[in-house]
């Protein structure tokens, strides 16, 4: 096997972080290598190296034995270089060939019927399942990606870098995936794939290579490795894996969801006649594609939507009374006595104002409080000190603004913030997303803590394992409709896997 | 080596500052200031043979000159400062209120019209009450007309406040023709409603007024809890609504206070300086205080600074063009440099340009 591309010794610095120290690594011609790491382990760093979206500091790339600077994505195609990014870059109105072909400069007229035809011979060669004729807008978030793959290939790239290529794929796309990129590597192609799941690394690639903090850790051959030892290269210590699950203690009915369904601006049906209950101290997981609904459901609880039909109940445990939440505002809603946190998606656009710091963030929940004109600060000020040091957030103080905060800490802020609250129902919408293990685990945690408080906890979760590790029930949806509610005590990730894809099949036959 | 050239690094790279020491951002700033200085008074000394340094000299005359200059630029200073003051918070709400000139006009316009039918009926202070009075709420009434659409139907208030402005100037056109039926159609100089005097200097009360205004706008945005709402509204609307904030409430508010305040420096305008009205009474400072508010990052302390450092850069240079029989353009052009060296300085802030270390790579190859 000869080396296809080799790093040496690559340097980058952003300022006074450096984000790559001293990082050397090698890829063979058919072979596929992981590039594993923790958020902020400078792996995407490394791979816009290579792709010639920065330029390193220090340090050598060598392409086929030979030194090389790469300065552009242009020059990087050049050598054959081709990125999938976990955003893709795709016109929405053009056709999958359109866009494969989008951007180069070819000699002679252009025909979309030969595009076609190439596009449905690399199809062929390595098992792929598109139509080159279907526009972008229509696909699947799967399809999308093939898109995106084949476009690269059309190129003719021999090196792919696949940037968290899972993150968005369901159990079943991410199978078909992985068979592809084995085909590729048996066609003689090197293959990076970007990832922190312990699992795909361990059925995908020949060789891992792990980074910490920035620095080359080491690489060891898959075959003679397990989940354990990756895991304690990857965080430099040995960590618990394991989610402790309690039996709900008392559970009661405290959240009655009846029948809702709302519409979108657009006219689509993004929530259709969904019920169901959620009750204290039990943590129900909701489970689907992205943009299944997930998002509008929360929102609709929390007062943010507007929904075309059905009721929202809410037991109140204090008064004993029962109010209708459907079409209150967030204040009304607050007013009733409603205590509801909500830790949304969109940390920095929703959650969190990210030019304010710490302070002004967490008076968000509590600037009303008081007759007062003016602001009162100095509870806030206590309450960003208290979450700084219990959470143990990672800033210079309390007066940073968020946005320069890293994923990780942006979320204690504001899940720390949101518990501070001391809520009856806590929904959290992908709370861990983009969170290193350490991080995760402590926000697993705290849910967990509430949990044993006699909060209703509802999680909408993307990594199925976690799903079924950390909640009591888990309700999956899919296009807007409840496709099951299984117990996460005994539920399968196959079996959760298959309920999230039978409602795209499920409308069509309706 | 022949390889050499290929792998050269880019010759300039941009890279973002983590952060930057307070001096090293002002001296950037200071450096900016005076290069634009340098370029303004070269385009001078290009035009009129004028040594770079006399004019500087000239600049400092125009403006700061005599007794009699000095007041005039600060009286001009606390216009342009109360209209900045005017404009901020709605900016802070990021609603794009482009409509002052109108609003500060509509403004002037209630005083005068108190003078024009009132005149010596009543005692001069009470006048004058009655006029402040009905600025404000000729201001508001102009500043809330969009707000209320935009709030309501989510129409784009900066086309709507720019209209605003000329129905305000037809509107000026026409209240004059109606008092000044034949002849020249220029309104002759009221002799009521004139703000009194302090210690003998006509602008003293006037300025002194603009000065209490910026305290109060200071400790309104930094530590009201209405303040705070302008900030969340305008730097994230989603969020706002996720914490309850009722957006349109806030909308309504704050240009009720925006347009007020315009209202004020049109009643100041007038009473304070002008005691008449035309179409163009306002000069243009309904949007130059845009450019103060968004370059003092809505500091009204520093709008003072900026307000001033404008004023005086338009008064010295239209100095400067009579003295030299230039046409009065130069001043905006001087103005225009150094306000494009101003803004231009925060890419140097904000970024840090990387020149490609050649000579020490050519070394390590030997």
């Amino acid at each position: 096997m000869s080396v296809a591309i080799e790093l040496r010794n690559i340097t980058k610095r952003f300022g006074n972080i450096i984000a790559n120290n001293n990082v050397s690594l090698s890829v063979n011609n058919g072979e596929i290598l992981s590039l594993l790491g923790e958020n902020g382990s400078g792996k995407t760093t490394l791979m816009n190296m290579i792709s010639g979206i920065y330029h390193p500091d220090e340090g050598q790339i060598f392409i086929g034995g030979k030194q090389v600077s790469i300065r552009s994505p242009h020059e990087a195609f050049e050598h054959k270089i081709g990125m999938i990014h976990q955003h893709f870059k795709l016109v929405d109105l053009f056709t999958a060939a359109e866009n494969v072909v989008l951007g180069l400069k070819e000699e002679g007229r252009y025909n979309i019927f030969d595009v076609v035809e190439k596009v449905h011979a690399i199809s062929d060669k390595y098992g792929f399942d598109i139509d080159p004729t279907k526009k972008i807008y229509e696909m699947s978030v799967s399809e999308k990606q093939t898109v995106e793959i084949i476009k690269v290939l059309y190129r003719g790239a021999d090196i792919l870098i696949l940037d968290e290529p899972t993150a968005v794929l369901t159990p079943q796309e991410t199978r078909k995936l992985f068979a592809v990129l084995r085909r590729m590597r048996d066609d003689g192609k090197a293959i990076i794939i970007i990832t922190h799941k312990l699992h795909e690394v361990l059925s995908l690639s020949d060789r891992v290579s792990v980074l910490r903090k920035g620095e080359y850790v080491g690489t060891v051959e898959t075959a003679k490795t397990n989940e354990a030892e990756l895991t304690e290269m990857m965080v430099g210590k040995k960590v618990e894996l394991n989610i402790e699950r309690t039996d709900p203690v008392d559970p009661q009915d405290r959240l009655l969801v009846k029948n809702i369904s709302c519409i979108n601006r657009e006219g689509v049906k993004v929530l259709d006649d969904i019920s169901f209950t959620a009750r204290s101290g039990e943590i129900l997981g909701i489970a689907g594609i992205a943009g299944s609904g997930q998002r509008e459901l929360l929102e609709s609880i929390a007062g943010l939507q507007h929904l075309s039909e059905g009721e929202i109940l809410y037991n109140n445990p204090k008064t004993g009374s029962t109010d209708d939440l459907r079409d209150k505002t967030p204040l009304q809603i607050r007013e009733l006595g409603v205590r509801l946190s909500f830790v949304p998606e969109d940390r920095l656009g929703m959650g969190l104002v990210g030019n304010m710091d710490i302070v002004d963030n967490m008076m968000l929940r509590s600037y009303r409080r008081g007759k007062s004109f003016f602001l009162e600060r100095q509870g806030p000020k206590d309450l960003a000190d208290d979450i700084v040091q219990k959470l143990e957030v990672a800033t210079p103080n309390t007066a940073t603004p968020v946005r320069k905060l890293s994923g990780g800490n942006v979320q204690k802020v504001l899940v720390g913030r949101e518990i501070a609250a001391s809520p009856t129902v806590l929904m959290a919408a992908y709370p861990v997303r983009g969170l290193d293990i350490n991080s995760s685990y402590l926000i697993y945690n705290l849910l967990n803590d509430q949990k044993k408080n006699g909060v209703a906890v509802i999680f909408v979760g993307e990594d199925l394992d976690v799903l079924i590790e950390l909640c009591d029930r888990i309700m999956v949806i899919g296009g807007g409709k409840i496709t099951g509610i299984v117990d996460g005590r005994c539920a399968s990730k196959e079996e959760i896997g298959l309920l999230m894809t039978k409602s795209s099949g499920g409308s069509e036959n309706d | 080596m022949t390889d050499n050239k290929k792998i050269r690094e880019p010759l300039l790279r941009i890279t973002k500052r983590p952060s930057i020491v307070w001096w090293k951002a002002w001296i950037i700033l200071a450096v900016a200031i005076l290069a634009g200085f340098l370029l303004g008074s070269l385009v001078i000394y290009a035009l009129t043979d004028c040594a770079p340094v006399k004019v500087f000299k000239s600049l400092f005359d125009g403006t700061f000159g005599t007794e009699r200059r000095t007041w005039f630029t600060l009286q001009q200073t606390a216009m342009l400062l109360c209209v900045s003051l005017a404009v901020t918070p709605a900016f802070k709400m990021r609603f794009w209120n482009i409509g002052a000139e109108g609003q500060v006009l509509v403004g002037a316009l209630a005083a005068v019209t108190c003078i024009v039918y009132i005149e010596d009926m009543i005692p001069n202070w009470l006048l004058l009450i009655i006029m402040v009075g009905s600025s404000v709420i000729a201001g508001m009434i102009w500043a809330l007309i969009p707000a209320f659409f935009k709030a309501k139907w989510n129409t784009n208030e900066t086309l709507f406040t720019l209209m605003m402005n000329y129905i305000a100037m037809q509107l000026v056109s026409f209240m004059i023709m109606v008092w000044v039926p034949n002849g020249s159609s220029v309104l002759p100089t009221q002799e009521f409603g004139w703000l009194p005097a302090i210690l003998d200097k006509k602008y003293l009360f006037s300025i002194l007024v603009v000065v209490v205004l910026s305290v109060l706008m200071y400790i309104y945005l930094k530590t009201t809890k209405h303040g705070y709402e302008i900030a969340v509204v305008g730097e994230s609307e989603n969020t706002a609504k996720y914490i309850g904030i009722n957006v349109k409430k806030v909308i309504l508010r704050t240009l009720a206070i925006s347009g007020a305040l315009c209202g004020i420096a049109g009643f100041l305008i007038v009473a304070g300086a002008e005691h008449t009205i035309t179409k163009d009474t306002v000069g243009g400072n309904g949007f130059t205080a845009i450019i103060v508010s968004w370059m003092s990052k809505f500091n009204p302390l520093i709008m003072a600074f900026s307000s001033l450092l404008i004023v005086f850069l338009q008064e010295g240079s239209s100095r400067i063009a009579e003295t030299y029989s230039l046409s009065d353009s130069i001043s905006d052009i001087v103005t225009g440099i150094v306000l494009f060296f101003i803004i231009g300085c925060e890419f140097f802030i904000n970024y840090k340009v990387n020149v490609r270390h050649s000579v020490k790579a050519a070394k390590e190859d030997k």
